[in-house]
């Protein structure tokens, strides 16, 4: 096979626009401009932290079963992690939001990472939204016959029925969570590629 | 070459500064102890909530004259189901956006009748009942006239319904069998065997708590309990949960705009509700190219105090 031949490949094509997209120091770096240093930057760790210790709350809870937490003092306790741990994970993700506004962050070709963080923010509301409506006790009750009404209103409830336990567990542990972490992922990776947004130049003649 | 016009909000300088030693791995790892040590003593000093959940039985038995008051709401077509509309029946358009009836347009997509899903079938379940029966029949062989009259006339006596022994009574004489279903109905609910009923309509196995949930959305006695836990639309209650607890506190803004004019006022404010949270998403999602806008951070030069050390040099 000819240099020609393999240099053609998609594998070999791939790879090259891979490791020219992302090298390692850019994928794993290990120096960061000196403008960041900012309290402001942790909370996007934290949210990522934060969507960690959901998933692996959510799967420990699933291997019991869905009604497990209510009849187990453990099972209880691991669900009051993953309560907080979402807690914490829309905190992070709100201040972390707010922060981005703030600089400007989709500045720089970076409008793309920006709109990932949103739909990413958007899933998330939903995966946390049919994580209450299937915790089969009194709140997912109340809180489905309430939803029922917005979503019906839209013409959406016509699939998307929020009083159906199973189709409402299966987006919160299955669909919603690849969602978030496929999104989180493409942020992620978007943030290594482009770097961290520079603060403002405030030299109005500065030219690119 | 001309050199294309710096753009504030859309391009960023080149950074010709300096750089600081940064250790990923080591950074994540701190965030995720700290995360979940945070976790764990959330967890442990205030727990989660778990309310049990309501049934139909522990209705019955709280409030049999609710549930049987909503039983013949029904049977009269007067219960928030029976007038609901799409996605359960053609009983009305649903709420509109302007001139978009979007509801209509999605269809009746879960059919529910309420007369035939909450009364009949699951009556028609019980065994070795013959009165009951005697009386099912005598329902499902009248014409329609027939069983709207014999219901209007038990309805105009609702007000007057009294529970005694078990059973409930109400002072009237032309209501064909309808008294006779709605006590059976009542026992069947206070037994539980109503709770079974309304889940496994559609077979053996089901996990679609559809009809049960609407049946009980329909009394008083649902939304009774949730104003003592203060989780009514007017109470913010969408985005609360029971106990002190912050539920889900990202939904501030949707909560919100029930609680204003003219949403407040309006009979499509759900609709209204969510295209007002549609559009400010799409503007949140675009914000990157709208002119004006994605000015405002530059404009307010709160990143001055993110950067302040930069700034300082």
């Amino acid at each position: 096979m000819s240099t020609t031949e393999i240099d053609r490949q998609w594998t070999t094509r791939l790879r090259k626009r891979v490791a020219g997209k992302l090298p390692p120091e850019k994928l794993l770096p290990d120096t960061q401009p000196a403008y960041v240093s900012s309290w402001i930057y942790v909370f996007g760790v934290a949210t990522l932290a934060a969507l960690i210790i959901v998933i692996a709350t959510g799967c420990v809870l699933s291997i019991r079963g869905p009604l497990w937490w209510h009849q187990s003092s453990i099972g209880h306790f691991v669900n009051s992690l993953h309560l907080w741990s979402v807690e914490i994970f829309f905190f992070a993700m709100v201040i972390h939001l707010w922060g981005k506004f703030f600089m400007g962050a989709w500045r720089g070709g970076r409008t793309m990472t920006w709109m990932t963080g949103c739909v990413t923010f958007f899933a998330s509301i939903l995966a946390g939204f049919t994580g209450y409506v299937s915790q089969t006790n009194f709140d997912s009750q109340w809180i489905s016959t309430q939803a029922k009404d917005g979503i019906n209103a839209t013409g959406g409830g016509s699939i998307f029925n929020v009083l159906n336990l199973g189709q409402m567990l299966m987006w919160h542990i299955v669909l919603l969570p690849l969602a978030a972490i496929a999104l989180t992922a493409v942020h992620v990776l978007l943030v290594r590629v482009k770097g961290v947004v520079p603060p403002y130049e405030e030299d109005s003649e500065i030219v690119q | 070459m001309s050199k294309k016009a710096f753009r504030p909000d859309v391009d960023a300088p080149t950074w010709r500064g300096g750089h600081s030693p940064y250790d990923i791995i080591k950074e994540g790892t701190i965030a995720l102890v700290v995360v979940g040590v945070l976790t764990v003593l959330l967890s442990v000093f205030f727990g989660s909530p778990d309310e049990a959940a309501v049934t139909v039985k522990k209705w019955a038995n709280a409030n049999p004259i609710d549930f049987a008051t909503t039983a013949a709401n029904e049977l009269n077509g007067t219960s928030l189901t029976a007038g609901y509309g799409p996605p359960y029946n053609h009983a009305a358009i649903g709420q509109k956006l302007g001139p978009l009836s979007l509801a209509k347009w999605a269809g009746v997509r879960i059919p529910i009748n309420p007369v035939s899903d909450f009364v009949i079938k699951p009556l028609e379940s019980m065994p070795s009942q013959p009165v009951l029966q005697q009386n099912l029949a005598m329902w499902s062989s009248a014409s329609s006239s027939t069983q709207s009259g014999w219901v209007t006339d038990y309805v105009k006596a609702v007000p007057k319904m009294t529970f005694v022994n078990g059973h409930v009574v109400v002072p009237t004489t032309n209501a064909g069998p309808v008294s006779v279903l709605v006590d059976n109905l009542t026992q069947m609910a206070r037994s539980g065997a109503l709770d079974q009923a309304l889940v496994t309509g559609g077979g053996y196995y089901t996990t679609d708590y559809t009809k049960p949930l609407l049946f009980l959305a329909d009394g008083t006695y649902l939304a009774g309990l949730a104003a003592n836990q203060h989780l009514t639309g007017t109470q913010w209650g969408m985005m609360n949960e029971t106990g002190q607890y912050p539920g889900q506190a990202w939904l501030w803004l949707y909560t919100f705009w029930y609680q204003i004019r003219p949403y407040s006022a309006s009979t499509n404010a759900d609709v209204l509700v969510w295209g007002t949270m549609m559009a400010l998403s799409a503007v949140l999602l675009f914000l990157p190219l709208i002119p004006g806008l994605r000015a405002i951070p530059r404009k307010v030069k709160v990143y001055r105090l993110i950067w302040r050390e930069h700034y300082q040099q």
